[in-house]
């Protein structure tokens, strides 16, 4: 078992409720700092967008923040570098598009991820049918992959989505791409699903963006992803205060 | 529905332009490369395309509305004027005289038909030039299909009358404001949408291009111009065509005329925008669901490109055009905006045809190669994929700028 879900299931068994959020790196120059107040106010562990040009699974918010990322000058090697300054230790989880690591190389970008500190990769748009070799240069560096599932994936796939992923299993709530919103939407039955074939840690995203939806989420999940509110604090020029006090009032909202 | 005759003649055993593997590779090339959410309706789509183009009921009801309405066949026209300057022998197929002015229409025929057939009544389209779009919004408003299309503001911009033209066949044009405001961004924004809307709309593609079945599937849809010419090349007595040449964007029409000579011994050439160069300056990467060559920086971020032409500023090109490239089957060229208008202008002087600015990209090529690329005596079939129209006003500005 990958080292990310050997601990994301001993966190389970003290009954926390995972609290995953959502930072797309080099959005400002003191984002190493956000994630360090994210940590501090209760964060089990943050995931680490990789600013890609054409993000096809994103809304507004996420693009802008993106795009923002990279006119700074963003760069898996940059980011990696600034990911080694972090005075916190939780499991980082790395987020972005697979023509970032195709064109680093699948290899090089597993080595990289791992001598970083990084122990987990979602990669959207790597359906299982095209991830063999991504797999396979995970495998070597204990990189857990984290696969998702959506409200419209039929059982057959889930059964095999759910049985490949490592770390933890992606419930996304909604048939929609990452952004607020106001509805409660699927997340309950993907859950359920997703359970009935597997024990696995399993977390629910896309479109948590209250303090109060989390906790409704974690009522049948075993933690949550907060992504597009989060993001939206700091593109309005929030600081890591800011970000402290968003997590806090989830921390609270969930335990 | 390739010309299974034509194989006989190619002494390599390979046979080009079949249909990929099951999982929708061209060798390297391809696959499906899309969020889960959108994996349940690319398979569902794959299984009722294979099972649609198989049926006669449907194949039939196609090709009947491609005869009634869209105006096929499309005639294949000598160009005699422009031959005898040039020393080659050339060939027009007429994709500007289709229903709408270009090739987009047969494609779009063959989805919405698709549509109405799996029980979804609503249809989502990118467009660059807004001749998808055009086609898209037709063969809905035949059908009585929602359509709403996307379109990079600054598209919307160059292609005014093609908005007002889609609205007014009842469509619902969305601009895109994201990235580049192009093509690029607008197959995002469809992409984005189809997520939230999948169970009662689908995402009619307008190239070969994105996540499998669509570049099997566009091609397929396109290759009745590959099929057509040829069969009309016979007619006219042409025995050894030598060259096909189109315009490639995302490569349909070229995909399109390409099947109907791609186990001939006929050299297949596409033309890209020199800003658009997909082959000639791109690597290997995965951009809207596919695996293909991008233009890309060193980091892997996807590169804008530039081209006077809307429907060729596209910095992808579909996966077996990646495929057609590497294998050697196919070659690719670029032409630069300067050499384009003045192919507009050439063709509408001395054939009386004015062509899309997309199109002139491949008779730029003509004319610049003509006696090079192309031996002196060579006979030659242009894929005219759509008219000018659309264009005019942008080519007035141009030259007005130019005097
Ligand atoms: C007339 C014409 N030709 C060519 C193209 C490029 O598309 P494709 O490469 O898919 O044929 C377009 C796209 O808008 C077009 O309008």
């Amino acid at each position: 078992m990958k080292s990310l879900e050997t601990h994301l299931r001993a966190l389970r068994s003290t009954g926390r409720k995972a609290l995953v959020p959502y930072f797309v790196a080099g959005l400002t120059p003191d984002w190493i700092q956000h994630v360090e107040a994210a940590v501090h106010a209760g964060a089990d562990a943050v995931e680490i967008g990789i600013p890609f040009s054409d993000p096809m699974m994103d809304g507004v918010v996420i693009q802008g923040a993106a795009l923002r990322a990279l006119e700074a000058g963003t760069t898996l090697d940059s980011l990696c570098a600034q990911l080694l300054t972090l005075s916190t230790s939780v499991p980082l989880i790395a987020m972005t598009y697979y023509n970032i690591f195709h064109h680093y190389g699948l290899e090089r970008s597993t080595g990289k991820l791992q001598s970083s500190g990084v122990s987990g990769a979602i990669v959207p748009d790597l359906p299982p049918e095209e991830a063999s070799d991504w797999m396979k240069a995970s495998a070597s560096r204990d990189i857990a992959n984290i696969f998702m599932v959506a409200p419209s994936t039929p059982p057959e796939r889930l059964g095999r989505l759910a049985r490949l992923s490592e770390g933890f299993c992606y419930a996304s709530a909604r048939m929609a791409v990452t952004g607020k919103s106001s509805e409660s939407g699927q997340g309950r039955r993907v859950v359920e699903s997703i359970r009935a074939v597997s024990d696995i840690p399993t977390y629910i995203g896309i479109g948590i963006s209250t303090p109060n939806q989390a906790r409704e989420a974690c009522e049948v999940s075993d933690g949550v992803i907060v992504g597009s509110a989060l993001v939206q604090v700091i593109l309005n020029g929030g600081g890591a205060d800011d970000v402290e006090n968003f997590v806090t009032s989830f921390r609270r909202s969930i335990d | 529905m390739l010309f299974r005759s034509e194989r006989n003649e190619v002494s390599d055993s390979h046979t080009f332009m079949s249909a990929p593997d099951e999982r929708g590779h061209f060798g390297d090339f391809g696959g499906r490369f899309v969020p889960e959410a959108l994996m349940p309706a690319c398979l569902e789509l794959e299984t009722a395309f294979i099972d649609a183009w198989r049926d006669p009921s449907f194949t039939t009801e196609y090709r009947q509305v491609l005869r009634e309405f869209a105006g096929r066949p499309t005639p294949v026209t000598p160009l005699d004027r422009l031959s005898e300057q040039l020393g080659i022998r050339i060939f027009a197929k007429r994709e500007d005289l289709a229903h709408t002015g270009s090739h987009k229409i047969n494609n779009v025929v063959g989805q919405t038909l698709l549509t109405k057939r799996m029980g979804k009544h609503r249809v989502i389209a990118e467009t660059g030039a807004g001749q998808h779009g055009v086609a898209t919004a037709t063969a809905s408003a035949r059908l009585g299909l929602e359509c709403t299309v996307y379109m990079g503001e600054i598209d919307t911009e160059r292609q005014a009358l093609n908005v007002f033209r889609m609205e007014l066949l009842g469509a619902t044009v969305v601009p895109v404001t994201s990235g580049s405001r192009t093509l690029k961004d607008a197959v995002n924004e469809a992409m984005r949408e189809w997520v939230t809307c999948v169970d009662d709309t689908h995402y009619c593609l307008g190239s070969v291009m994105g996540p499998h079945p669509f570049p099997w599937m566009v091609r397929e849809m396109q290759s009745i111009i590959g099929i057509e010419a040829a069969q009309q090349l016979k007619d006219l007595g042409v025995e050894n065509l030598d060259m096909v040449v189109a315009c490639v964007g995302g490569g349909s029409n070229a995909a399109g005329v390409f099947a109907g000579f791609a186990n001939a011994p006929t050299r297949l050439v596409g033309i890209e925008a020199a800003g658009g160069s997909a082959v000639g300056k791109g690597s290997p990467g995965v951009l809207h669901g596919m695996k293909s060559l991008l233009m890309q920086d060193e980091f892997g971020q996807i590169e804008e490109a530039y081209s006077i032409s809307a429907g060729l500023d596209y910095p992808g090109i579909g996966p077996e055009h990646a495929y057609l490239a590497r294998s050697g089957r196919a070659e690719y060229f670029a032409i630069g905006d300067s050499d384009v208008i003045h192919a507009l202008q050439v063709l509408s002087l001395s054939e009386g045809i004015i062509p899309a600015l997309e199109t002139a990209h491949a008779v730029a090529w003509l004319l610049q190669e003509a006696g090079k690329e192309i031996p002196l005596g060579s006979t030659v079939l242009l894929n005219l994929s759509g008219r000018g129209d659309k264009d005019v006003a942008q080519v007035r500005e141009i030259l007005r700028g130019q005097r």
